[in-house]
C-alpha cells in the first residue's frame, strides 16, 4: 500500500464528508416545508391524491394529536402492517405474482422478515432473490421501506415539535406526517432516483430471469427484477434490504463507481437534512448545524479507522508475505477505501446495505461499523431515528454538563427536566439490554453457539453484531452467522422490535412532556448548545455514555480479534 | 447566627463519624440509589468471602470489601458531615427558644408552648416574646441578634411595615402588645431550626432529575458488567464475582452519588450564614435560574435619601421666598429628605432654622394628601407632590403658575430628581428638587449581571421621567415607574408567560401577592407577617441588595453538582483501562496492551482501581462543602472553564491517581 493511495483514500472520505454537508440544507428546507405543512409545488400533482387518502382512511389531518395519541396510532398501523406482511409472506406460494413457483415461509422467518421491515432494520436471514415471490418483494417489503422511513421521519417531527412548541399538547397528526412525508419527499425523490439507477444500468422490470448463455457456451439464468425501485428507497430511506442477498455488491444494484458514491449520498441525504430542518424548527439554524458537525466529526474518525485498519491489511496474510490492503470480501472493481466508506456509512445510518462483506473487515476496520451501530446509529443515522436518538444525547450531555453554567439544564429553550431525563435514560438503556443481554443469551447456549462461522473473538463478534445490528434497527450483518434457524429469526425478532419502539414511545413522551412547557429565551446566561464547545461535548458525552458501555464487549470480540491475529492465533 | 467552625474540625467531624454509620440503615441508604447499590454488592461479597469459593487470594478479597465498604461510608459521611453544620446552628437556636414564657394581659404567665394562634401577649423591657407575631399596639426597641446576630436593636410598633415580632427575640425598652400569628411549633424560630438542621430536607427537582440519571446510568453498567460471565464462559474462562463487583462499582457514579446530598446541605448553609433563610432547596435552585432582577430602587440602586440639590421658583418669586416657605414647611418633617431641605435654604440661603412656633399645628404626610407642612395661626405653608399641591390651591390662584410649575417639575424630574411643589397661604412658590444618590459601584454590578444573563427591572415609586434618568445613570436595564403592587404582580406575571424566571424583594404586607407570585421573592426580616409568609426566603439583616449574592449562591449550588457529576462520569475512562486489561488476561494475554497505566499486576490494577474510586469521595469533600467558585460572567466562558477543569480533570486525573496508588499497592506488597 503506498502512502499515496493511504492519502487519497482519506481524501475520499472527506470529500464525501464535505458533499454531505451540503446537502444538509436543500434536503432541509424540503423537510421543513413537509415538517410545517406548507404548500410545494408537488402539491398541485399529488394534493388530490393525499386528500383521497384522508378520505379514504377517515383521517382529518388538522386534527392535532398529543403524545399518547401519536403514539398509540403509530403502534397501531405497525401492529397491523406487521400482521399483513406476515400474512403475505406465509402464504406467497398461494398468492399470485410468483413465477417462479416458491413456497411460504415458516412462521419464524416471516415474523423476522415482517419485524425487520416495519421497523426499518430490513435484516435478512434469507437471499431475497432466491425465497421472496415478487408479491412479496413489492407489496410486501418495499411498502415498508416507505413507511417505516416515513414513520422514523414522523416521530423526528413530532419531536421537533415539542422542542418548538410551548404550552401546548399537540404534536401534529401522525397520518398527516406519515402520508405527507411519503407523497412529497420519499416518492418523487425515489422516482428521479430510481430513473438515474435505469440509465445507469439497474435494472427495472418485472421479468424475473433472464436467460444468458455465457462464453464458454453455458447457459445461466439471470434474476433481474423492479431492482432500480426498490436501489432507491432501500437507500433514501436508509432501509438497506437489498435486491439481491449480495446488497450493493452485486452489480445489478451497484453497477458503477459514480453509483456507489451517489448511493453512499444518498443514505446520509435526508438523515442530515434532518438536522437542518431541527435548526428551522426550533428558529435557530445553528442548533441543526451543530448536530451535523458532531455527527460528522463522528463520522470522519470513524471512517479514518476503517480506512487506516483496512489499508493496513491482515497480519496474517503479511506473514504469508501477502502486502497490501485487505482486499477479502471487499467490492474489488471500486476498491477498499470505497468499501471502507461504505461500512462506514450505512452503520452510521441505520441503513444496512452493504457493498462488501462486514465479516472480513480486519478485526478493529470490522469494531467500527459494529460500535458505529452501538451507539445507536446516531452518526448522521436512520432518517428520523438518527435525529431523534441524537437529540436524546443531546439531552443527557446538556443534563450532564448544563448545570456547570450555574442553571437548570436548558436545550433550546426547554428546561431540561427529571421527566425528559427519565424517558431519556429508559430510551438509551434499551441498547445495552438487548445488545447486550441477547450476545450474553446467545453465547451460552447451543443454539445460539451453533450460528456463528468462526471460532474464538471473530466468532463471538459475528453473534455481538448480529444483535447489536438487530436492537440498532441497521440490518447489515456480518455474515459468516447462519441467522435462519428459529432460534435467532425470534431473538433478533424481539431485539429488532424492542430496539424500535422502546426508544419510539419514550421519545414521543418527550415530545409531549416539552411541548406542554414554555419557552426559555435564551440569553447570555444560558448554555452554549452552538459552537465548538458544545460539539466536542457531545462528542464526549456519546463516546463515554454511548460507548463505555459497550467496551468490554468490544474487548472480547474485535479488540480480542485484533490482538489475537497479531500475534499469529488462529481459531 | 453562629459563627461556622472551620469544616474539618473535632466536634463537627466525631459526630460525622458516628452519624455515618447510622446511615447505613437501609432505610435511609435507599434514598441514594448509588450507593445503595455499592453497599448491596460490598455485602454480597462480604458473605461470598464466607460461603464461596472464587479462586482469589483472601487478603486481596479482604482488602477489595474493605474498599467497598469504605465507598460506602466516605459517601454517608459526607452527608453527615454537611449536615453536622448545620446542627450546630440549629443547637444555638434551640437554646433560644427553651423555656419561653408567654404574660397574658391579665398578668397571668403561661408556657410559651400553650399559645394558639390569636393568642394576646404582653412583653415588656427585658422580656423575651414568646411566640411569632404582630404588635397590635405600642412600640419598641428590640434585640434581634437571637436570629439574626445583629446586636443593633430594631424598632418594632403597630401597624405599618415594621410589626412583625419573632419569638426568642429580647424587648429592650417599652412594652408592647403582640398578637400570636402563629401556632406553637410552627413559628419562625422552629422552621430555622429544622431547616438548618435539614430534618425537612427533601430533594430539590434537579436533584431528582440527577439521581434518575445517575440510577440510569447504574442500570446501564450493571448490565454491561452483569452480561460478562456470559461473554467470558464464550472465551472458555470465568470472571470471579469480586472482580465483576470491583468493575461495576468503580463504573456506576458513585463519587457524585456520595457527595450530592452534601452539596445540597452545604448550599443551604451559605445561604444560611449569608444571614438568609431559604424555606425550601426549591428556592435556591430557582435562584440559579433567575433571568429578572426587580430590585427596589431605594436601598438598592440609591442610597435610601434623596437630598434636596436645589430651590427653582417660579416666575415672580424670589429664591429665598421659596427657601424659607420649605423650610419652614419641612421644619417639623422629621424624614432625611425634610432636614435635606432645611440643611439646603440654610446653606445656599444662609436662613436660620427657628424652633417649631408653639400653637403651629403640623400637617402629617399621608399617602392620601401626599402633603405635609405646617399651619401657623392660619399662615399654612404645605410642601409635597406636584399634583397634590395643584389640587390643594384654589382654582383661580393657579393660572399660568400651574403651567410653569408643572413644566419645571417636568425639567427636574428628566434629569433623574424628584420635584416637590412649594405652596404659601394657597400660592404656588416653585419647586425644590430633591436629588437621588446613586450607590457606588451598582452600575459595575449591573454590567456582572448583564453578563451573567440576568436583566434588572428598577421598581420605583418616581415618576416616568426620573425613573427614566435614574436608570439611565444607575445602568438598570429596565424599570417601572410609578409602580403600585398590582403593577409589580402582572410585570412578574408577564415575565413568567415569556419563560423567565423573577426575583424579587419586599416586605411590606401589600408586597406580599407579588413575593408569592416570583420564583424568588426574598422577604425583609423587618417587614410584615404577611410578606415573611409569602415570601420563599427571608433576609434577616434586610437588606434588599442581597438580592445578587443569592442569585450567585443558587448557580454556585447548581455549578458544584455539575461539575462534580461531569467529573465523576469522566472518570470512567480510566477505571475502564486499569480494569478491562486485568480482567480479561486470563481470557486473552494479548490484551495486556491496554493496560496503558502499566500497573503492577491485575489484582493490583483492581485494587488501584477501588481504592481510587473511594478515596475520591473524602478528597472532594471540601470542594462539594465548600462549593465551586462562581464568575460573574457568561455562560460560554463558564463552561470552558469547568469542562477544562472538571472535564479534562475528569478524565486526567484518575491515570495519574490509580497509577500513584498503584505503585504504593506495588511496593508495599499488597496485592
Amino acid at each position: 500500500m503506498t502512502s499515496a493511495t493511504l492519502v487519497s483514500g482519506f481524501g475520499l472520505i472527506l470529500v464525501f464528508t464535505a458533499l454531505v454537508a451540503l446537502l444538509a440544507k436543500p434536503f432541509g428546507l424540503w423537510l421543513f416545508a413537509i415538517y410545517e405543512g406548507r404548500q410545494t409545488p408537488l402539491h398541485r400533482v399529488l394534493g388530490p391524491v393525499e386528500r383521497g387518502f384522508y378520505r379514504l382512511a377517515g383521517v382529518n389531518p388538522d386534527q392535532e394529536q398529543n403524545w399518547r395519541q401519536y403514539a398509540l396510532h403509530l403502534m397501531l398501523f405497525q401492529v397491523a402492517t406487521v400482521v399483513f406482511t406476515y400474512a403475505i409472506l406465509r402464504l406467497q406460494g398461494v398468492l399470485p405474482m410468483n413465477p417462479r413457483g416458491l413456497p411460504g415461509i415458516s412462521p419464524d422467518g416471516a415474523m423476522n422478515t415482517a419485524i425487520a421491515f416495519v421497523t426499518n432494520t430490513n435484516w435478512q436471514w434469507y437471499a431475497g432473490e432466491t425465497v421472496l415471490s415478487n408479491l412479496s418483494q413489492m407489496v410486501g417489503l418495499t411498502l415498508h421501506n416507505f413507511l417505516s422511513a416515513a414513520t422514523g421521519i414522523a416521530v423526528a417531527f413530532a419531536l421537533f415539535r415539542g422542542f418548538a412548541r410551548a404550552q401546548t399538547s399537540n404534536l401534529g397528526n401522525f397520518w398527516a406526517d406519515c402520508t405527507r412525508i411519503t407523497l412529497y419527499v420519499l416518492l418523487p425523490a425515489c422516482v428521479v432516483y430510481a430513473l438515474y439507477l435505469v440509465a445507469s444500468g439497474v435494472p427495472q422490470t418485472f421479468a424475473s430471469l433472464v436467460n444468458a448463455t455465457t462464453l464458454e457456451g453455458a447457459h445461466q439464468a439471470i434474476v433481474v427484477g423492479p431492482v432500480a425501485s426498490q436501489e432507491a428507497i432501500k437507500m433514501l430511506g436508509t432501509n438497506g434490504g437489498g435486491f439481491f442477498n449480495a446488497n450493493s455488491a452485486h452489480p445489478f444494484e451497484n453497477p458503477t463507481a459514480l453509483v456507489d458514491f451517489v448511493q453512499m449520498l444518498s443514505i446520509f441525504a435526508l438523515g442530515a437534512g434532518l438536522t437542518y430542518t431541527f435548526g428551522k424548527a426550533v428558529g435557530n439554524t445553528r442548533q441543526g448545524w451543530a448536530i451535523l458537525w458532531a455527527m460528522l466529526l463522528l463520522f470522519v474518525a470513524g471512517a479514518s479507522i476503517v480506512w487506516w485498519r483496512e489499508a493496513a491489511g491482515n497480519p496474517m496474510l503479511h506473514h504469508l508475505g501477502v502486502m497490501g490492503a485487505n482486499m477479502e470480501g471487499k467490492e474489488v472493481r471500486f476498491g477498499a477505501a470505497a468499501s471502507a466508506l461504505f461500512a462506514t456509512v450505512t452503520t452510521a445510518a441505520s441503513c444496512g446495505a452493504v457493498n462488501a462483506m462486514h465479516d472480513s473487515f480486519t478485526a478493529l476496520g470490522g469494531m467500527i461499523p459494529l460500535f458505529n451501530m452501538q451507539l445507536g446509529e446516531i452518526v448522521i443515522g436512520g432518517v428520523g431515528s438518527g435525529i431523534y436518538g441524537f437529540l436524546l444525547f443531546a439531552v443527557l450531555a446538556v443534563f450532564l454538563a448544563g448545570l456547570m453554567v450555574g442553571r437548570t439544564p436548558e436545550y433550546v429553550g426547554k428546561k431540561i427536566e427529571a421527566r425528559e431525563v427519565k424517558l431519556a435514560v429508559l430510551a438509551i438503556v434499551i441498547l445495552p439490554l438487548c445488545i447486550l443481554g441477547l450476545t450474553a443469551v446467545a453465547v451460552v447456549l447451543p443454539a445460539g453457539l451453533a450460528g456463528p462461522l468462526a471460532k474464538g473473538p471473530h466468532g463471538f463478534s459475528e453473534i455481538l453484531y448480529a444483535f447489536t445490528s438487530a436492537t440498532a434497527n441497521n440490518g447489515s450483518a456480518f455474515a459468516g452467522l447462519t441467522a435462519g434457524t428459529p432460534f435467532y429469526n425470534g431473538l433478533l425478532g424481539v431485539a429488532m422490535w424492542l430496539g424500535r419502539f422502546l426508544v419510539v414511545i419514550p421519545v414521543l413522551a418527550i415530545a409531549g412532556s416539552l411541548a406542554a412547557r414554555k419557552q426559555t429565551p435564551a440569553g447570555p446566561g444560558s448554555f452554549p448548545t452552538t459552537g465548538g464547545l458544545w460539539i466536542g461535548l457531545l462528542v464526549a458525552t456519546i463516546l463515554i455514555v454511548g460507548g463505555l458501555t459497550f467496551l468490554p464487549s468490544l474487548a472480547l470480540g474485535p479488540v480480542a480479534d485484533h490482538l489475537t491475529g497479531a500475534a499469529n492465533l488462529l481459531y | 447566627m453562629s459563627q461556622p467552625t472551620s469544616m474539618f474540625s473535632a466536634e463537627l467531624v466525631v459526630p460525622a463519624l458516628g452519624g455515618s454509620l447510622r446511615k447505613l440503615h437501609p432505610a435511609q441508604l435507599v434514598r441514594n440509589p448509588v450507593l445503595f447499590t455499592t453497599a448491596v454488592v460490598a455485602l454480597l461479597l462480604t458473605v461470598l468471602l464466607f460461603v464461596g469459593q472464587t479462586g482469589l487470594s483472601l487478603g486481596f478479597q479482604i482488602q477489595l470489601i474493605v474498599w467497598l465498604w469504605l465507598t460506602v461510608l466516605f459517601g454517608t459521611f459526607a452527608e453527615s458531615l454537611a449536615e453536622g453544620r448545620g446542627r450546630a446552628q440549629a443547637a444555638s437556636l434551640r437554646a433560644t427558644r427553651s423555656d419561653l414564657v408567654a404574660r397574658l394581659p391579665d398578668g397571668s404567665k403561661v408556657s410559651a408552648a400553650t399559645l394558639q394562634k390569636g393568642a394576646v401577649v404582653m412583653v415588656a423591657a427585658g422580656e423575651l416574646i414568646p411566640a411569632d407575631g404582630e404588635v397590635i399596639a405600642g412600640v419598641a426597641s428590640v434585640n434581634e441578634a437571637a436570629i439574626t446576630g445583629e446586636s443593633a436593636p430594631v424598632i418594632r410598633e403597630a401597624g405599618g411595615d415594621r410589626s412583625a415580632v419573632t419569638a426568642g427575640t429580647r424587648v429592650l425598652s417599652d412594652e408592647i402588645t403582640v398578637r400570636v400569628t402563629q401556632e406553637a411549633g410552627q413559628g419562625f424560630l422552629d422552621r430555622m431550626i429544622a431547616l438548618v438542621e435539614g430534618a425537612q430536607r427533601q430533594k430539590t427537582p434537579n436533584e431528582i432529575a440527577l439521581t434518575i440519571l445517575l440510577v440510569g446510568l447504574t442500570i446501564i453498567f450493571l448490565i454491561a458488567v452483569a452480561t460478562i460471565p456470559a461473554f467470558a464462559r464464550y472465551a472458555g474462562g470465568q470472571i470471579p464475582v469480586a472482580v465483576l463487583a470491583a468493575l461495576l462499582i468503580t463504573l456506576i457514579p458513585t463519587t457524585i452519588a456520595a457527595l450530592l446530598s452534601a452539596i445540597g446541605i452545604a448550599g443551604m448553609d451559605r445561604l444560611v450564614q449569608f444571614n438568609v433563610l431559604a424555606k425550601s432547596g426549591r428556592a435556591v435552585e430557582a435562584a440559579g435560574d433567575i433571568d429578572v432582577l426587580l430590585l427596589d430602587k431605594t436601598g438598592t440602586i440609591t442610597v435610601g435619601d434623596r437630598q434636596a440639590s436645589q430651590f427653582l421658583p417660579l416666575n415672580g418669586t424670589s429664591p429665598v421666598t421659596l427657601a424659607r416657605a420649605a423650610l419652614v414647611a419641612s421644619l417639623a418633617d422629621e424624614t432625611p429628605e425634610g432636614r435635606s431641605i432645611v440643611r439646603l435654604a440654610q446653606e445656599a440661603h444662609g436662613l436660620e432654622a427657628p424652633e417649631v412656633p408653639a400653637g403651629a399645628e403640623v400637617i402629617p404626610f399621608t399617602a392620601q394628601t401626599r402633603i405635609s407642612g405646617l399651619d401657623n395661626a392660619g399662615h399654612v405653608v404645605t410642601k409635597g407632590a406636584v399634583d397634590a399641591i395643584l389640587r390643594s390651591v384654589p382654582e383661580a390662584a393657579r393660572g399660568t403658575a400651574a403651567t410653569e410649575l408643572r413644566r419645571i417639575a417636568e425639567d427636574v424630574a428628566r434629569q433623574g430628581q424628584t420635584p416637590l411643589a412649594v405652596a404659601e397661604n394657597g400660592v404656588l412658590l416653585g419647586i425644590v428638587a430633591l436629588k437621588d444618590v446613586i450607590k457606588a459601584g451598582v452600575r459595575d454590578r449591573f454590567a456582572e449581571l448583564r453578563k451573567m444573563g440576568i436583566r434588572t427591572v428598577m421598581i420605583t415609586g418616581d415618576n416616568p421621567l426620573t425613573a427614566a434618568a435614574i436608570a439611565a445613570e444607575s445602568g438598570v436595564d429596565d424599570f417601572l415607574a410609578e409602580a403600585t403592587p398590582e403593577d409589580k404582580l402582572a410585570l412578574i406575571r408577564r415575565e413568567q408567560q415569556g419563560g423567565r424566571l423573577v426575583a424579587m424583594c419586599g416586605d411590606g404586607t401589600n408586597d406580599a401577592p407579588a413575593l408569592a407570585q416570583a420564583d424568588v421573592g426574598v422577604a425583609m426580616n423587618t417587614g410584615t407577617q404577611a410578606a415573611r409568609e409569602a415570601g420563599n426566603m427571608v433576609d434577616l439583616d434586610s437588606d434588599p441588595t442581597k438580592l445578587i449574592e443569592i442569585v450567585g449562591l443558587g448557580k454556585q449550588l447548581l455549578m458544584t453538582r455539575g461539575a462534580l457529576t461531569t467529573f465523576s462520569v469522566a472518570n470512567d475512562v480510566a477505571k475502564y483501562f486499569a480494569i478491562i486489561p486485568a480482567m480479561f488476561l486470563v481470557l486473552y494475554p494479548q490484551l495486556s496492551v491496554l493496560n496503558v497505566m502499566h500497573l503492577a499486576t491485575p489484582q493490583s490494577a483492581i485494587l488501584s482501581a477501588i481504592m481510587f474510586n473511594a478515596l475520591i469521595i473524602p478528597a472532594l469533600v471540601p470542594l462539594a462543602l465548600k462549593g465551586v467558585r462562581y464568575r460573574p460572567v457568561g455562560a460560554g466562558q463558564l463552561l470552558a472553564r469547568n469542562l477544562a477543569i472538571f472535564g479534562m480533570g475528569g478524565l486526567i486525573a484518575p491515570f495519574v491517581g490509580i497509577k500513584a496508588i498503584d505503585l504504593v499497592v506495588a511496593a508495599l506488597h499488597l496485592a
